[in-house]
């Protein structure tokens, strides 16, 4: 036991500063990207839910159909290759089919193989969020003339949006672990700061119970932020009556329950 | 005094696949009129409703609104729909928003109003419904004829020209049904123009200027309450009617 600890703290001593930097990029990461994918989605999540009338022009609805049809190629692509290969892909791949004329550094593909990876998870969340929305929302958008992309702004996204918080959180901690696997273009994160440690040391096992003890941190803390977020998005359980304007409650012309406001005051 | 037309229907039909919910109706809608559409449930009322207001797309015929035929293509649905307002059954408040945010949202994203012109303008028409104690409140906190009354004031803060109410009081518990009521008989005393689907009887025969009796997909008998309700032509319309009372006697 004494000698797990001895390695603990000669690992902090040697390498802490290392593990923290991997720490702060795989989190940089992993958020960034997640927000990015976030946007991304909620974009596809518009797009897919357009629709158009029997009565449209033929060209919109020609439009709309091959728009639907290069999301849905996004997603299933993205969504049914694994991440790894995505980043080979984005990272080596590109330079080479381009003849080098498009090339992203280590940095940049990292995050754009991560957002456009959760982008295309979050896409079908956001598809099943704005399905789980009451139709009769839509239809009250609609019935004050809200356009379709005022209806999905003002009224079903910010109620998806708080549905779907949960399957963000799964997403966003997927993410600070998944993101290891970008060490395969050698973006230096937590993960690679515990393969550097443990090719120069071999203590493999003490590295992995730090690296573990730091992936868990970050995870259940990230959770907890997006619980605070969700409560913050339910608002307060209770109202105020605004009962400054005391015309108001004269002149409404039917019994609303006068007793309620008298109390509240 | 010279009716003023605003909305005309014409040879209106709307098939559901090989089900004819609405055949070839006709009827016109004048400023100041308060109809109320009654009949059996399946009647098609509220598809005729929801036609006019171009949440269903009618099969063939056309809807003119101050002699435009809105079913034509260039014709852009919501800038019609702003002007002609909608109550629901079942309320569609934006529950993501407040009683205020509700009221001023559509006056700011379609009529391009500013925030305090449209939050003054809501609140006229909430304090008319009775909600203005009530703007921080979300729908959740509402009972049913406080969220009835707030999706009024909404449909009314657009202004629009015309105010269709889709079975507002069928969601309601019988205690609340009154207030709503109430407001709505207000509104018609004020003036507004309004196309009622209900099945309030009493509001029908009190309240509006025309009754229309729906059967089966078409305007089976229309007219002057009085004549509607005292002295129905049509047989159906008589069976209808008698039904009714029977039910409201058993209650």
């Amino acid at each position: 036991m004494s000698k797990l600890g001895d390695d603990i703290l000669k690992l902090l001593r040697d390498a802490g500063p290392q593990y923290l930097k991997g720490a702060r990029d795989t989190i940089l990461l992993a958020v960034v990207a997640t927000a990015v994918g976030c946007l991304i989605g909620l974009a596809c999540g518009i797009l897919q839910t357009l629709t158009y009338s029997k009565n449209d022009f033929i060209l919109k609805k020609i439009i709309i159909r091959i728009i639907k049809i290069i999301v849905r190629i996004y997603v299933e692509v993205f969504r049914g290759t694994p991440m790894i290969l995505q980043a080979v892909f984005i990272y080596f791949g590109l330079p080479y089919l381009t003849n080098n004329s498009l090339r992203f550094d280590v940095i940049t593909a990292a995050y754009v193989v991560v957002s456009i990876n959760t982008g295309a998870y979050m896409a079908e969340t956001v598809r099943g969020g704005i399905l789980s929305i009451d139709k009769g929302q839509t239809e009250g958008a609609m019935a004050i003339g809200m356009n379709h992309f005022q209806e999905m702004v003002k009224v079903i996204l910010p109620q998806t949006l708080r549905n779907i918080i949960p399957q963000i959180g799964n997403n966003l901690i997927i993410n600070i672990k998944d993101t290891s696997v970008m060490f395969i273009i050698g973006y230096a994160e937590l993960f690679a700061a515990h393969k550097a440690y443990v090719g120069a040391t071999y203590l493999y096992f003490p590295s992995a119970l730090v690296t573990m003890a730091i992936y868990l941190i970050m995870t259940v803390a990230c959770s907890l932020l997006l619980r605070l977020w969700e409560h913050l998005m339910d608002g307060p359980e209770n109202f105020n009556l605004a009962t400054t304007d005391s015309l108001a409650l004269t002149s409404g012309m039917n019994n609303f329950p006068r007793g309620r406001g008298r109390r509240a005051r | 005094m010279m009716a003023d037309l605003i909305l005309s229907v014409n040879h209106l039909s709307k098939s559901f696949g090989a089900n004819e919910v609405l055949k070839d109706i006709d009827f016109s809608v004048s400023r100041g009129d308060v109809i109320s559409i009654i009949g059996a449930s399946g009647s098609g009322k509220s598809t005729l409703l929801r036609c006019i207001n171009l949440l269903e797309t009618p099969t063939s015929g056309e809807i003119l609104f101050h002699g435009e035929n809105i079913l034509d293509r260039k014709v852009k649905a919501p800038g019609y729909r702003a002007k002609v307002g909608m109550v629901f059954q079942s309320f569609n408040l934006f529950n993501n928003m407040n009683v205020l945010k509700n009221c001023v949202t559509g006056q700011t994203t379609v009529l391009k109003k500013s925030k305090r012109e449209a939050a003054e303008n809501a609140m006229k028409y909430l304090e008319k419904v009775g909600m203005a104690p009530y703007i921080n409140a979300k729908p959740r906190q509402l009972s049913g004829g406080q969220k009835q009354r707030v999706a009024i004031a909404r449909a009314l803060a657009m202004e629009p020209e015309i105010l269709l109410f889709d079975e507002p009081t069928s969601a309601l518990d019988p205690e609340m049904v009154g207030e709503v009521l109430s407001v709505m008989k207000a509104l018609a005393d004020d003036g507004m123009t309004m196309l009622v689907v209900t099945h309030e009887m009493a509001f029908a025969k009190d309240v509006s200027t025309k009754v229309v009796y729906m059967n089966d997909g078409v305007i089976c008998e229309e007219g002057a309450p009085q004549q509607i309700f005292g002295d129905p032509q049509k047989e159906e319309t008589k069976n209808f009617l008698a039904r009714f009372r029977n039910t409201n006697q058993a209650n």
